[in-house]
């Protein structure tokens, strides 16, 4: 295709001025735009409209959940961050978030912990171990997996799953009991661990699949180069496949964490929860923001839902913190396997 | 250090296409061996074979044999790992390791064969670098990412980190088609200063360099399209260029095909 | 066999390394796993996950011991990774296939047209019988609804971004469109229910597809600039050249082009939304009744339904059934969905060269 005139580019119409006639500012203001005809303009307004209206929302939701927030927070006597309870209905209104904003990032900690290895491990089983019949047909199922909704997890792990960890409870009490942080009550097994594994096993999925696509765009000159001097299988992962996929596989974790933070069914069904502070992991009790809102929220009087989209609004800064961080991380590590991407 | 290549009946597939057919060279020590021929022709496949590269490839296979000094590169037991580092590669496309510094791509193959002293490191990375005629240049940026580095001396980077090693023969797959005329003749310099030490086998798709640089020469061609590429003759690079006994050879290098 | 394999490499001017057999791993394996249980055995262990522990990691040191005897370090460490990475997957499988298994198996117990055909509105949750129809009909009208704000919106914004976005507000709506991606559903639900308190709304259905639109939107955007990226520039610049208005090249050209994988993107995003719980819960609230009218009164959706009857049956056994059987056609649903859209991305797959 012959590349046309530069200069022509911004205004093609068959009826643009002459090149010799000056176009005002405004017009060539307008030019650059690629609006010049009514058609155009509309087309533009649209799609920009769009693009506005989605900021719209962002905003609205900061300033609706925080006005809201704010009406529940001035009546609360108790301290919001530090507080042990939920009582909403009492007079005056004592609700905190201590226990809610540990049980978040405890289970998601835990999940993060099981997941991401497993999910790593995966991903280069899929691309770089796996034989090459069955790596495909996997990573499609691995795909549809990540389309399962999380309720359905959440049943499953609340009738499946729970049962199944009583095992494990007993093993790691009898053997790690000692520390505190895996000692067990005998009560049934719905606690912050048991909310971590499913967790897990929920954004297990997702991460693979960004990891995966991730390790294989991995250049196969990088590959070779390392097979041609002299690198095992696991020699070429760790110097040419890890390394280049290092920030994907972070912005795929970042994308699970998001979820476990967020997610509300799956946590509801398996935690039996209370609110205090519990050291182990095994014990039933605790609870999560999103948890929290659900189970609360249909007993909750007016009061009562502002001061759960107060929890909320707490759970939204967190998710933006952590979606930060994994831009910022992205960001910083682009200038090495970006350039290459 | 430098050994002898001899290889006998080699053929390579992909999957069920056979891509070379029955191939058979020797390729003295100290030498520099430069493959040409059409595209297509399975030079490249060759080569990758001399190492065991090419069975990286999915559905990759060889029959033959490929003797370094008596010993089958695919004999019973043989680890193509231990052959790769016996028989080094620097490929078409400068492929330093994008996330490593200069000095790191250099050390990569010195580390996986466990030398972790960092002073005997930093020997062996200035007396390669040296080797590639690079040291001059990136002395001062050792730690400054290799990706950062123009692309000949991306690519004399890749031949640092391949010598550094200590191989016994060197394959290089085109290695100065992707870079300017400069480089190039920078590149075709090292190599005529690498053959003191190392058995060099260079694939080329510019006649001219292989003229320059090589002692021996192989001409490759396909029987027909969809055939697979056979070694037309092999001789002294100055009489494959002068008087080539076969016609196919002569009508390639007087540009009448290819 | 040269015994020179463990010095392979630096000095050996040998490259037979002494290898183990192609069985080895299994061997060690099987080993491994009959000495797990042999030891549990013997220990009186009883737990399934001890004597697979045991397993795991006599097999694990076996690896690299005998390798690293007969082989070298550096091969042992290449096995144990290898293992280690096979170990990943089959830990992986086992939940995830279990999760299959057992909705299917026990959503099938009560599944028929009936399921499908009939409401809950007079089942109570403990007895059997009712079944979904409610559930389907609220889904479906939640789910169109925010198909029909989400998708536009979302495509525009990704026309916006990619034909015309420049500058900063460009580089904000990029943004906060990432930022939007991440935002939990049940905050989107929380946003929505403070409009409607503002307002003092009762649950409706179409306050949850406010929801799910807001969820929608970004995967949209972002599925959808994909695709227009893949979009050549020459054919845009071709359509240009003709004196084609951009608008027209967008609509006639740039679009018809890129229609199969933003079809796909939306459809993969209406699949997310289908499963989405957490705001159906907080905005449209649950009705066992049939309501056809999504602008007035509670309804139910799939996965509302879902957990109402896991959650409100006080363990009827009955409200289970129907829980699985609501799952597996929810999971059909959602599935259905992904295939066609594979299906219509592979269809419509831009021809590329060959």
């Amino acid at each position: 295709m012959d590349p046309m005139d530069p200069m022509d580019t911004p205004t093609q119409t068959a009826d643009a001025p002459p090149r010799t006639l000056r176009p005002s500012p405004a017009e060539q203001k307008r030019a650059a735009r690629g609006a010049t005809r009514p058609g155009d303009r509309i087309f533009l307004g649209l799609s920009r409209g769009s693009g506005i209206l989605l900021l719209v929302i962002m905003a609205a939701i900061a300033v609706f959940l925080t006005y809201r927030a704010a009406l529940a927070l001035s009546k609360d006597d108790a301290n919001f961050l530090t507080a042990f309870e939920w009582n909403t209905g009492l007079v005056p209104p004592k609700f905190g978030i201590a226990v809610l904003a540990f049980g978040t990032v405890v289970s998601s900690i835990i999940a993060m912990v099981i997941a991401v290895p497993i999910a790593v491990a995966i991903a280069l089983f899929l691309t770089h171990y796996a034989p090459r019949r069955l790596s495909g047909p996997i990573a499609y199922v691995i795909d549809l997996l990540a389309a399962v909704p999380s309720i359905v997890y959440g049943l499953w792990g609340a009738l499946i799953l729970v049962p199944h960890m009583n095992g494990l409870f007993g093993w790691l009490d009898d053997y790690l009991g000692w520390t505190g942080v895996f000692s067990w009550d005998q009560g049934p097994p719905r606690s912050m661990l048991t909310v971590g594994v499913l967790l897990a096993i929920m954004i297990l999925p997702i991460i693979t699949n960004v990891s995966r696509e991730v390790f294989r765009q991995v250049p196969r000159t990088h590959e070779e180069a390392a097979l041609a001097l002299g690198a095992t299988r696991w020699e070429v992962v760790r110097m040419a496949v890890l390394p280049f996929g290092r920030s994907g596989v972070i912005s795929a974790s970042m994308l699970g964490l998001g979820r476990a933070l967020g997610e509300t069914m799956a946590v509801a069904t398996v935690l039996s929860p209370d609110f205090d502070l519990h050291a182990s992991l095994l014990n039933s009790g605790g609870g999560t923001f999103a948890q929290n809102i659900a189970s609360k929220f249909s007993e909750a009087t007016e009061f009562g839902r502002d001061a759960l989209i107060a929890s909320g609004l707490v759970l939204f800064v967190i998710t933006l913190l952590v979606n930060g961080a994994a831009r910022a991380i992205i960001a910083r590590r682009k200038e090495y396997s970006g350039a290459h991407a | 250090m430098a050994k002898r290549i001899d290889v006998s009946g080699l053929t390579a597939y992909y999957g069920s296409h056979k891509a070379i057919e029955d191939i058979s060279m020797t390729i003295e020590p100290r030498t520099v061996t430069a493959f040409i021929g059409p595209s297509g022709c399975g030079k490249s496949t060759f080569l990758r074979t001399l190492n065991r590269m090419h069975e990286v490839t999915p559905g990759g296979r060889v029959e033959g044999k490929v003797l370094l000094d008596d010993e089958d590169l695919y004999g019973a037991g043989v680890d193509p790992v231990s052959v790769r580092r016996e028989i080094g590669m620097v490929f078409q496309r400068p492929n330093p390791f994008p996330t490593m510094s200069i000095f790191d791509n250099v050390a990569a193959g010195l580390r996986l064969n466990g030398m972790h002293k960092k002073s005997e490191l930093q020997d062996v990375v200035e007396k390669s670098l040296r080797g590639a005629n690079l040291w001059n240049e990136v002395k001062d940026r050792l730690n400054k990412p290799g990706a950062g580095l123009s692309g000949g001396q991306q690519q004399r980077l890749c031949i640092a980190r391949a010598i550094a090693v200590e191989p016994k023969v060197l394959l290089m797959d085109e290695p100065c088609s992707a870079l300017d005329p400069i480089s190039t003749l920078a590149i075709e310099d090292l190599i005529g200063e690498l053959k003191e030490r190392f058995t060099i086998v260079i694939v080329t798709h510019n006649m001219q360099q292989a003229a320059r640089v090589s002692d021996r020469t192989a001409f490759f061609n396909l029987a027909g399209v969809g055939q697979p590429g056979r070694l037309v003759e092999i001789d002294d690079t100055e009489r494959i260029f002068s008087n080539p006994s076969v016609q196919a050879t002569e009508d390639y290098i007087s540009g009448r095909f290819g | 066999m040269s015994t020179a394999a463990v010095v392979t490499g630096k000095h050996a001017g040998s490259l037979r390394g002494a290898r183990l057999p192609k069985w080895a791993p299994l061997a060690i394996a099987a080993v491994s796993i009959a000495l797990g249980l042999g030891i549990s055995a013997a220990a009186g262990l009883h737990s399934k996950i001890q004597w697979a522990l045991i397993a795991a990691l006599l097999h694990v040191v076996g690896t690299y011991g005998i390798a690293a005897r007969v082989e070298g370090r550096r091969q042992a460490k290449d096995r144990v990774a290898t293992s280690l990475v096979w170990v990943a997957f089959l830990l992986a499988v086992v939940p995830l296939a279990s999760l299959v298994w057992s909705t299917v198996r026990r959503g099938v117990k009560v599944l028929d047209l009936y399921f499908l055909t009939h409401s809950m509105g007079v089942v109570a949750d403990s007895e059997p019988g009712g079944g979904i129809y409610h559930a389907i009909i609220g889904s479906l009208e939640q789910i169109g609804l925010a198909t029909l704000i989400g998708a536009p919106i979302g495509v525009l914004t990704a026309i916006y971004l990619v034909e015309y976005g420049r500058g900063r507000l460009a580089k904000s709506v990029t943004f906060f469109v990432d930022v939007m991606t991440g935002i939990p559903s049940i905050v989107a639900g929380l946003f929505i229910l403070s409009i409607m308190l503002m307002l003092d709304l009762q649950p409706f259905g179409f306050a949850g597809s406010l929801a799910l639109a807001i969820l929608m939107m970004p995967v949209v955007v972002r599925s959808t600039e994909e695709m227009l990226k893949l979009v050549p520039n020459e054919l845009r610049e071709a359509s240009l050249a003709l004196g084609v208005p951009k608008w027209r090249t967008i609509l006639k050209v740039v679009l018809p082009t890129s229609i199969g994988g933003i079809t796909t993107g939306i459809m993969l995003a209406v699949a997310r939304i289908a499963g989405e719980t957490a705001p159906v819960l907080l905005l449209v609230f649950g009705n066992p009744f049939i309501n056809n009218n999504p602008f007035e009164g509670a309804q139910a959706s799939l996965p509302l339904y879902i957990y109402q009857q896991y959650s409100q049956s006080a363990g009827s056994p009955h409200a289970f059934n129907r829980a699985w059987a609501a799952s597996l056609t929810l999971i059909a649903f959602v599935m259905i969905l992904n295939l066609a859209a594979r299906g219509i991305a592979r269809w419509k797959a831009p021809k590329t060269g060959r």
